[in-house]
């Protein structure tokens, strides 16, 4: 905790970039497992399922 | 019930009076009795509260009983595959759905919301709708000379509409205009439920009910009338898929999932993103709270503390304070008047 404090939380600058940085890979994630479970629940109802046949 | 409302009624309007009139001085107490201030307005809001509480009750009270009645049967709630909170629609079923609508409804139905580009990426592959779009034939603008030509269709292009407008369409029909269906779905109580009971509840009308030539009697059908026929029995459409069979309900089925696709292409997209806004604000509410909590902990935690003898001490050197500085006062008085009469 102290680390993550002198490191990155003491500077703004440093602060806001690790807030920009954490934000992005955070919504990389949200985006990654919404889809994931989205396509999970919904399989072979997605054009991408049945676009193989069709090509 | 009728002075309570007219005592509410005097409360509001003082109470809107005082907060026009801002004065230095504390406002006078217009509500009588216990209420006072923060309190007394609480009570005001908590009254016009209940009263809205009742009257919503009210209205929705009258609203489900004016259901009950109605000049139509309801139509039965299907299990469709995309009732769910998080179910997309059957693409399958929406290209099976275009196939109907193609073949049987835009014979008398425009759907001219729709564009042929809209098929893409949803049950169709781009040369599929490419082919579908150059099989039908569209009035294009001036060219250079000024005239107007037709060509095969593109991507772009509307769904044709089977009449040029709305009064060639009635004069075709017996007056009655096939409606739209971009976004029937949407635009009938019952959406899908409906048209699916519409399509498949042609039956015969009750003894006694009198039918005009050229309407057929439908239960689902506000006012029992309709102008449409049964148009959708076993295999009157032809599948491309051998195993699907194209039976009556098969078909209805079909078309309706196409038509709410047609209403609500975007349905999909909104089944994700409630996914991801669930998922974002559950972390963002649980560290807001967090936070909340931590910078106010400092005064929650803070204690006031009341102790006579410091109180009663500090009333004490206050008065002898306050002694001093009149004697102080005198004897400047006393040096004045010396002064005075020194000169005199």
């Amino acid at each position: 905790m102290k680390v993550i404090y002198n490191t990155l939380f003491k500077r703004t600058s440093t602060y806001a970039v690790a807030i920009i940085a954490s934000a992005f890979f955070f919504e990389r994630a949200i985006d990654v497992t919404s889809v994931a479970i989205f396509e999970g629940v919904n399989k072979g109802k997605l054009w991408k399922d049945i676009k193989g046949k069709y090509e | 019930m009728a002075n309570k409302f007219r005592n509410l009624n005097s409360k509001l309007f003082q109470l809107a009076r005082s907060s026009f009139q801002r004065t230095s001085v504390r406002p006078r107490m217009i509500l009588h009795g216990r209420g006072s201030g923060f309190t007394g307005n609480r009570k005001v809001l908590g009254a016009l509260g209940a009263l809205t509480g009742t009257a919503g009750l009210l209205i929705y009270a009258l609203e489900t009983s004016v259901d009950a009645s109605s000049d139509c049967v309801h139509p039965a709630h299907q299990h469709w595959d995309h009732k769910g909170l998080l179910s997309a629609l059957d693409k399958e079923s929406v290209r099976r759905g275009y196939t109907v609508y193609k073949e049987v409804c835009s014979t008398c139905h425009s759907l001219q919301y729709m564009a042929y580009r809209n098929l893409v990426g949803v049950c169709m592959t781009e040369a599929e709708a490419k082919a579908e779009a150059e099989a039908i034939t569209v009035r294009d603008g001036p060219n250079e000379e000024g005239e107007y030509y037709e060509r095969p269709g593109k991507l772009s292009d509307h769904f044709p509409s089977p009449y040029a407008n709305e009064e060639a369409a009635r004069s075709a029909n017996n007056g009655s205009y096939p409606p739209d269906l971009s976004y029937i779905v949407s635009a009938r109580k019952g959406g899908e439920d409906y048209v699916f009971s519409l399509l498949t509840g042609y039956c015969d009308p009750p003894a006694g009910f009198a039918l005009r030539d050229g309407l057929y009697f439908n239960p689902y059908f506000s006012g029992g009338a309709i102008a449409m026929g049964k148009v959708v029995d076993n295999e009157v459409v032809s599948y491309e898929d051998p195993n699907v069979p194209a039976s009556a309900a098969q078909i209805a089925k079909d078309i309706c999932v196409f038509l709410k696709w047609t209403s609500e292409p975007e349905s999909d997209e909104r089944r994700l993103l409630l996914i991801k806004v669930t998922l974002i604000s559950a972390f963002l509410i649980g560290i807001s709270y967090y936070i909340k909590r931590f910078k106010w902990s400092t005064l929650k935690s803070r204690k006031i503390f009341f102790i006579p003898e410091l109180e009663a001490q500090a009333k004490r050197e206050a008065e002898e304070a306050a002694k001093a500085s009149q004697k102080a006062k005198q004897q400047e008085c006393n040096k004045c008047e010396n002064q005075n009469e020194k000169q005199d």
